[in-house]
């Protein structure tokens, strides 16, 4: 027998399924340097811990939206310093993820987060941009998307829906 | 970081066999990419099959990449895995850059108007 399953679980499911009694790990949390090298670590290590709970494609759309934040607090927050620390929480609940980072670095400049409108200022393809596009993949693909500055100290948070597995399993 | 070129059927087909481009290698990667196309090829197929993970750093240096080659060669991609062609189509950068799904289907392309 490869795992224990549950003798009421469908013969098979679409991904692996975490046992609802078992402790499985739901919240994660890291600080690390701001460094381009830490961050990758970092990335790998919350990708990890939260694999079993979602599809292969929100993986990948959550280490993407990880990685345009924390290489912006790296290149513009610390200012490719390689100095400074990065903490990322992230907890799973029943909708999703909710996912936090502080940082000392730079204050956000404002722009940055504003959801409105902002259209126009996406970098155009033909003009063969190679860069600005980091917030608008974030505003894409997070939701909920917050910033508040206190004492020196950087917190941006957001949340990402995932598919309910919980109820897809009892259905 | 493993980059590797080879000339197939007239273009230059270049395999970057890492599992991330990235903000952590894409300096590097624009460098290597500089060194391996000077050897002369009209086209210049970059493989990305091997690539499971592109951020905005990792796609800008692919962009680079692109304009240091115009505007007498083009540069084309093929291999594209799901995250990574996401990024291309989240950004519409896969309106200004041939994809190809794999490097057969880019060279047997190049067949076709040889």
């Amino acid at each position: 027998m490869r795992e224990r399953v549950r003798p009421k679980s469908p013969p098979s499911t679409p991904r692996p399924t975490p046992h609802p009694q078992q402790a499985e790990v739901r919240v994660f949390n890291l600080s690390f340097a701001a460094t381009p090298i830490a961050v990758r670590d970092a990335l790998r290590a919350a990708v990890a811990r939260f694999i079993r709970l979602m599809t292969e494609e929100e993986a990948g759309t959550l280490e993407l939206i990880l990685a345009e934040i924390l290489n912006n607090i790296v290149e513009h927050g610390y200012g490719d310093s390689g100095k400074g620390t990065i903490s990322l929480s992230i907890a799973r609940d029943g909708k999703g993820l909710t996912c936090s980072v502080s940082d000392d670095g730079a204050a956000l400049p404002p722009a940055c987060l504003d959801l409105e409108d902002r259209d126009p200022e996406r970098p155009d393809p033909t003009s063969l941009p190679e860069g600005g596009f980091g917030w608008f993949l974030i505003r894409d693909l997070a939701t909920d998307l917050g910033y508040h500055r206190e004492q020196g100290r950087n917190l941006l948070a957001f949340r990402m829906p995932l598919d309910p597995i919980e109820i897809r399993r009892a259905g | 970081m493993n980059l590797t070129a080879e000339a197939l059927e007239g273009a230059l087909v270049v395999h970057l066999a890492e599992a991330r481009l990235d903000a952590a290698i894409a300096i590097r990667f624009k460098e290597r990419m500089r060194d391996v196309t000077v050897q002369p090829a009209a086209r210049v197929l970059l493989d990305l099959s091997k690539v499971e993970f592109l951020d905005s750093s990792g796609l800008g240096a692919v962009v680079a990449v692109m304009k240091s080659l115009a505007p007498n060669r083009q540069l084309e991609l093929c291999g594209l895995t799901p995250n990574v062609a996401k990024v291309f189509r989240l950004t519409r950068m896969d309106s200004v850059l041939p994809i190809h799904a794999n490097l057969e289907a880019a060279l047997g392309e190049g067949r076709k108007y040889a």
